[in-house]
This record gives structure tokens, C-alpha cells and sequence, in this order.
């Protein structure tokens, strides 16, 4: 009989627990959730408020708006994504444990975007048609914007890693972060752009999908080199 | 051979080796810019659309060739420094980060003021231009985040991950941002469709980007034997060096 063994499962059972306890810490922190929105929120306000109320120009200027809003909302969202469990230290055990970090990494990205991404991606709508967003691209948008921010999410968590052991990383994560998003950008505001002129927006969609398998397989081994560096230094 | 880059990899061996090979890249980038620049600049023949605004080619090109060349060396460096722990792999890169960032800077500004007499403004959201900004908010990024630790070990390796990251995104930034700006078909003068250059414009060019490269090289020979001394301060061999023991 060996003294100590390994518990059943393996990785699989650690990812899993580390969605669990991630989605139950989120949950219990509503105000995390929702700040983002909140923020997407006002920050759309503010533009017919600064440029016009004219709907005709809020209408032209939509996609991109909205688009860039909900990156910044995203942005602002993650420097939350490890500092709670880098300051109780359960970001240490994390390292510690004998499964593959990447792979918890991953899980951890996968519930902030469940919690932010998604949610800002079915709020966009709503906010469309606030801007007067032409009809028809309302579909294209939530997708584009769901697509688009599990990459953003991924991106963003590489910053979000590297700056986590600095006590003011916030501005320095958006300049690490940021220059990085602008393909992401390219394309989902421009498959909203397509949806409205009525082109086809399965070349934008796809390419979405494409960024997003690249950084799917990439992000995760650079987060958990970066959560190294952070720990360990 | 692995002898050999063992050997340069230590920091007394590197100061010693590129004490003898930096005297020979300063005086071949003075000789390539000198008569890259008196060639272009005064002998080859102006641009029958441009006119002599076009000599500003001579800079502006070998600044953006060398922009993009430092990043890739930057994280190539900082592979070499993650992968076999390297130091002087690291204290190349953080030598370089600044000129590729002042490199940026010139290409930048040189393409803004070519834009005047060509498009009759200081600044176009130019596809070439715009990934050249983003390009210059990268390396602003890796200069901060070494910047920002206190640890210098944390910050070399940091720096090393968020260089590889960047060498990654770039070719996907300036794709993107090609097909960014064909779909909004600006209706004015391009400069990317000119025509082949004949052999007396592009040989002065080819001069003035191979001076740029050795300058390139020169300056981070120069800047990692300084940085070599700053960090090996307390070693016994640089301290003999300073004359401070015997």
C-alpha cells in the first residue's frame, strides 16, 4: 500500500475544480461581474453625449464604438483575474500542484470570460440599439463579440499574469495589452461593418475563429510561464 | 563551435571579443552611411513623380527595416536567455529595446514628414504607418514592464516572455491592418504601388540599410559592454579591470 497517492482523475478533476471554485468566488462577488457592464454601459452614454445624438452619425460610428467599448470593459476586468488569488497565496498552491499549469490556467480564463466576455456580448444588442445600430447586424455582433472576446480574454491574461506581482500593474497591463487586441478589433468591428453594407461575414467570422484557436493553443503556456515569472520573483 | 558560444556567453569572454570586433562595425557604418547617404542624398536622380522629396527613402527605409529587425532579435535574444539562461543574451535585449523603440520613432516621423509633399498631410492612417505605431506601443510595453520590477531577474525574464508574445502578434497585427486598410479604400496617391526602382536609386538604398545595421550592431556591442560592467560590478575580473584590486 503506497503512503501517499495520487487523487483519482488527475487533470481532469483539478481543471474542473478550478472552474468550480472560480465561478463560486465570481458568483459571490457579483459587483466583479458587473462593473464591466456597467462600464460598458456608460462608456457607450458618453459618446452620443460628447459627438451628437444624431442617429444617422451615432449609426455609422456603431460598430466600432461599441466594439471598442466592450474591449476596454474587458480590459478593465483583468487585473481581477489572478490578483485575489495572488494576494491569499492560492495562486501559489496552484503553481505547486503537481497538475499541468497551463491547463488550470486555461480553466481560470475560460470562467472570466464566461463572466465577462459572454455577458458583454449579449449586452452589446441592447446597446446597439441605443446607437441606432443598423438592423440586420444585431446577430453579427454578439457573435463577433462572444468569438472575439474569448481571445481577448486569453490575450489579456498573459498581461494580466506578467503584471500580477506588481503592486500598480494596471496601466502598465493595458499598455502590454492593448497593441495586442487590434487584430481582434480588426475583425470583429469589421464583420459588423460587413453585416450592415450586407456583405458576407463568414470571412471575418472565420478569421475570429482563427485567431482564437491560435491563441486557444499558444496563450495558455505563456500564462503559466508569466505566472512563474510573477511568483517566483 | 559550442565551445565557442559557451565561451561568448560568458560575460568576460563577450567583453573581451567584442572589444575587438566593435571598432570594425563603428567604422563600416560611418564609411556605409557616409557614401550611402552623399550618394542618395546628391547623385542619384530624382523620382520623375516625387521629385527630390523622395530622397527621404534614404532614411526612412532603413529605419523600418531596422524598427522590425530589433524586435525579432529582442526576442530571439530573450528565447535564447529563457531557454540556456544566457545573461548576456539579456543584456543584449535590454540594450537594444531602446534603439528598435528610437528606430520606430525615426521611421515614424520620417514617413510623416514624406506624407506632406506626397499626400499633403502630416499624418495618414497608412497601413505601413499604422503598424508602425502599434509596433512602437510594443516596444513601449517591454521597456515598462522591465521597468517595472524590482527584481532584475523577474524583469529580464518578463521581458523575455513578452518580446516572444509580441514576435508572434506582429505579422498578425500587420496583416490585419493591410486588410484593415484595403477595405477602407482611402481614394489618394499611394505610395505602395511605385514603380521599380532603376539600379541608381535602389544601390545607395542598399548602402544605406546595410550602415544602419552595422550602426545597429556597433551601438549594442557598445551598450552590452557597459551594461556587462554595471552588472558584473562586484566580479573579481572588473574590478581588476577598474584597477580596484590587483
Amino acid at each position: 500500500m503506497p503512503l501517499f497517492r495520487e487523487p483519482e482523475g488527475g487533470a481532469g478533476v483539478a481543471i474542473r475544480a478550478t472552474l468550480k471554485r472560480d465561478l463560486v468566488l465570481l458568483m459571490r462577488r457579483r459587483s466583479e461581474v458587473l462593473n464591466p457592464l456597467v462600464f460598458f454601459a456608460l462608456v457607450i452614454t458618453l459618446f452620443p453625449i460628447g459627438i451628437s445624438p444624431d442617429p444617422e452619425l451615432l449609426a455609422i460610428i456603431a460598430p466600432g464604438l461599441l466594439w471598442v467599448a466592450a474591449l476596454l470593459a474587458a480590459l478593465l476586468s483583468l487585473d481581477s483575474l489572478f490578483r485575489s488569488d495572488y494576494d491569499d497565496g492560492s495562486l501559489e498552491q496552484l503553481l505547486l500542484s503537481p497538475q499541468p499549469l497551463p491547463a488550470l490556467a486555461l480553466a481560470k480564463v475560460a470562467v472570466h470570460w464566461l463572466l465577462t466576455g459572454l455577458p458583454l456580448a449579449l449586452m452589446a444588442p441592447l446597446l446597439g440599439i441605443m446607437l441606432s445600430l443598423p438592423a440586420g447586424s444585431y446577430v453579427v455582433l454578439a457573435l463577433s463579440l462572444a468569438l472575439g472576446s474569448a481571445s481577448l480574454s486569453l490575450i489579456g491574461a498573459i498581461g494580466a499574469a506578467l503584471t500580477v506581482g506588481l503592486s500598480r500593474g494596471g496601466v502598465l497591463l493595458s499598455l502590454l495589452v492593448l497593441p495586442l487586441y487590434i487584430p481582434v478589433l480588426i475583425f470583429g468591428a469589421g464583420a459588423v461593418q460587413a453585416a450592415i453594407l450586407g456583405d458576407g461575414v463568414s470571412a471575418h467570422l472565420a478569421i475570429l475563429g482563427a485567431l482564437l484557436a491560435m491563441a486557444l493553443s499558444l496563450a495558455p503556456w505563456a500564462i503559466a510561464a508569466s505566472l512563474r515569472i510573477s511568483i517566483n520573483g | 563551435m559550442w565551445a565557442f558560444i559557451h565561451k561568448l556567453g560568458s560575460p568576460k569572454w563577450f567583453y573581451a571579443i567584442s572589444a575587438r570586433l566593435q571598432p570594425w562595425f563603428w567604422v563600416a557604418a560611418a564609411v556605409l552611411i557616409l557614401v550611402g547617404s552623399a550618394w542618395g542624398l546628391a547623385f542619384a536622380p530624382a523620382d520623375y513623380q516625387q521629385g527630390n522629396s523622395f530622397r527621404i527613402i534614404y532614411v526612412h527605409v532603413p529605419a523600418a527595416f531596422l524598427a522590425q529587425s530589433i524586435f525579432v532579435s529582442m526576442a530571439v535574444a530573450g528565447f535564447i536567455f529563457m531557454v540556456w539562461k544566457i545573461k548576456i543574451a539579456d543584456m543584449a535585449a535590454a540594450m537594444m529595446a531602446p534603439l528598435g523603440a528610437a528606430m520606430t520613432f525615426v521611421a515614424l516621423f520620417s514617413g510623416a514628414v514624406w506624407g506632406v509633399p506626397t499626400w499633403g498631410t502630416w499624418w495618414m492612417w497608412d497601413a505601413r504607418l499604422t503598424s508602425m505605431l502599434i509596433l512602437l506601443f510594443l516596444y513601449f510595453g517591454v521597456i515598462a514592464l522591465r521597468g517595472a520590477f524590482s527584481s532584475r531577474d523577474s524583469a529580464s525574464r518578463a521581458a523575455s516572455v513578452l518580446a516572444m508574445v509580441g514576435v508572434i502578434n506582429i505579422p498578425i497585427i500587420k496583416y490585419s491592418v493591410d486588410w484593415w486598410y484595403t477595405l477602407h479604400q482611402p481614394a489618394t496617391f499611394s505610395v505602395t504601388s511605385r514603380p521599380a526602382m532603376p539600379v541608381e536609386m535602389w544601390a545607395p538604398l542598399l548602402i544605406m540599410v546595410l550602415g544602419f545595421y552595422c550602426f545597429f550592431i556597433a551601438l549594442t556591442l557598445m551598450r552590452t559592454r557597459s551594461e556587462i560592467l554595471r552588472r558584473e560590478a562586484s566580479k573579481h575580473w572588473v574590478r581588476e579591470l577598474a584597477g580596484e584590486v590587483k
